[in-house]
């Protein structure tokens, strides 16, 4: 185990968690290289080696669409994420390149004050470290099949 | 509760439909245990001899298997003996299904082949010699398969799968079931609604361009595009198709629509890559939407192709299990295709996660009001196919078709 190398993963994650859970959506493509890919999938399609995701992107564009879309087009109640991230596993694969397996709970908040557990489940994730750390793929692997109502803001 | 429906007829709707406990039974008894056909699978989730999936057909759960032979079955998953769940998996491949509880044993046609210690043991116990606890045995569904979507029904006297869907329908759903499937995965959208209010909104043409923004800022299905709507003649199925030629009217800016877009900030796509449409059927249809009463849904968008089949979980809730598919000749690019199309569809889709949302804001709408009614009155008061989707003529053949076996 390297420390700093930990810290440095762990931050990146707590960054990305705070920027979702403070509705800053706007930020959320800058957390990947340009080409980074981001999935969401069901722990049963993965492992049943099934390809279908419930959300995909390729790429920076990707994942501003997402952005613009949700801000313009999708219509869905007002309503927050709280991400809880923890047990995070990190390995070096590369001087400037480490992959990390990390748990997540996401709590979500209607504004009529419900909180649902609306997921939970793994973050598998490739980084690159330099010039500074982004994911180069992130897939979020939910433990449940199940979704309540929608899937609007990313996990 | 009051039951009396509107004087207005076809194009009311009264929302103790959606509302009512006992009627939800009553759904159950009539409808999903009765004469209609439900959907259960795809033939590809079941590919080899001795393959099983669960589901259920209302309330009721359900085994579908295919036997050593090939043929498929469906029975009631429930044990003779004390109605345990006699299959616990939700797929696999199977010699037997023994129930865990007393490890009574069904073959796959839903047989009850032994039973243990049937004879006791050292002649003390075991069950009397003329017990019969075949007279609780798993009720046996009949099966039928078109172009390899399986259905099934409790009733002996429902006509045949291709008489109850109509030849309206059917050729509509052998366009897009054209060759072997592959299944490319499965999830559940979970419906804060009543399982009507989502067949309501599948049959509602009207809705599509005018709640999913999505669709009408990038053009993608506008109601000024060719399209139209086929409905069965008893009211129960629909379809609905858009032709892929890209709108160029500006109708919605006209009418200053929320969904329209503006000129100066014309909302676009950094990667429009994402809609490609290849046209792998051959008759540039962009989108097709297709229902069969009580529950099923087929549907194309783009190269986005999915079964979604409506269980119902209680007056207010409902489960969406969607099973996303390709084809078994699918090249490289087509699969990833597939897979960035699959971002338009299920519960984080571009096109679909209003829909939960819109249903269950009607459910939460109506919630003191048992008493009045939907106005469904766009196209008029009739029920049939026709060029126009400004209509709600898909929906009126669902109530009429729900009020006939509701006898309400």
């Amino acid at each position: 185990m390297e420390p700093q190398l930990q810290l440095v993963v762990e931050h990146l994650h707590a960054r990305y968690a705070h920027a979702l859970d403070e509705d800053r959506l706007e930020d959320w493509p800058q957390f990947f290289t340009e080409n980074g890919t981001y999935r969401i999938t069901t722990a049963e399609n993965e492992e049943r080696g099934l390809p279908l995701p419930v959300l995909y992107a390729e790429g920076r564009a990707m994942l501003r669409d997402r952005v613009a879309s949700l801000r313009h087009a999708n219509i869905y109640e007002p309503q927050r994420y709280r991400h809880l991230v923890s047990s995070v596993l990190v390995e070096r694969t590369g001087e400037h390149a480490a992959s990390s397996r990390a748990n997540f709970l996401v709590v979500r908040i209607m504004q009529n004050g419900q909180s649902l557990l609306f997921a939970s489940g793994r973050y598998i994730d490739r980084i690159a470290l330099a010039p500074e750390p982004r994911y180069e793929e992130r897939v979020v692997i939910c433990d449940s099949r199940a979704f309540d109502t929608l899937l609007a803001i990313p996990l | 509760m009051q039951r009396e429906w509107p004087a207005e007829g076809v194009t009311r709707v009264p929302y103790w439909v959606y509302q009512d406990e006992d009627l939800y039974k009553e759904e159950q008894d009539r409808i999903w245990r009765g004469a209609a056909w439900s959907y259960l699978c795809l033939e590809a989730e079941l590919p080899e001899p001795q393959s099983f999936v669960t589901t259920f057909v209302g309330d009721m759960p359900v085994v579908v298997t295919r036997d050593a032979k090939g043929a498929l079955h469906a029975w009631e998953n429930r044990c003779a003996h004390r109605g345990a769940l006699v299959c616990m998996q939700a797929r696999g491949k199977a010699e037997r299904f023994a129930c865990i509880y007393h490890n009574w044993v069904y073959d796959h046609e839903g047989n009850l082949v032994t039973v243990a210690f049937r004879r006791g043991i050292a002649g003390k116990g075991g069950l009397p010699a003329d017990s019969k606890p075949e007279t609780q045995a798993p009720k046996k569904l009949r099966v039928a398969s078109l172009h390899g979507l399986v259905f099934g029904t409790l009733s002996a006297g429902a006509p045949s799968l291709e008489d109850y869907i109509g030849p309206d329908i059917v050729p509509r759903i052998q366009r897009v079931m054209k060759k072997p499937l592959k299944v490319l995965g499965t999830y559940t959208q979970v419906l804060p609604n009543n399982w009507k209010l989502y067949m309501d909104n599948v049959k509602d043409t009207y809705h599509a361009s005018l709640l999913h923004l999505f669709f009408t800022r990038f053009r993608i299905n506008r109601l000024t595009q060719k399209g139209g709507v086929f409905v069965s003649k008893d009211g129960a199925h629909h379809c609905t198709y858009t032709e892929m030629v890209e709108d160029t009217g500006d109708a919605y800016e006209k009418d200053g629509m929320r969904s329209a877009g503006s000129s100066s900030s014309q909302f676009q796509l950094e990667a429009p890559e994402l809609l490609e449409q290849v046209d792998e059927l051959g008759d540039r249809v962009s989108i097709q939407i297709l229902s069969l009463f009580p529950g099923f849904v087929l549907h194309q968008i783009r190269n986005s192709l999915a079964a979604r089949q409506v269980v119902p979980k209680g007056v207010d809730r409902t489960e969406l299990h969607w099973t996303l598919f390709g084809f078994v000749d699918d090249d490289a690019a087509m699969q990833r295709r597939r897979i960035l199309q699959a971002n338009l569809v299920g519960p984080a889709g571009y096109i679909s996660m209003e829909d939960g949302a819109a249903t269950g804001f009607v459910q939460r709408g109506v919630a003191g009001s048992a008493d009045r009614a939907s106005v469904i009155e766009m196209g008029g008061s009739t029920i049939g196919s026709g060029d126009s989707r400004v209509t709600e003529t898909a929906v009126r053949g669902l109530w009429q078709t729900w009020r006939r076996y509701m006898d309400l």
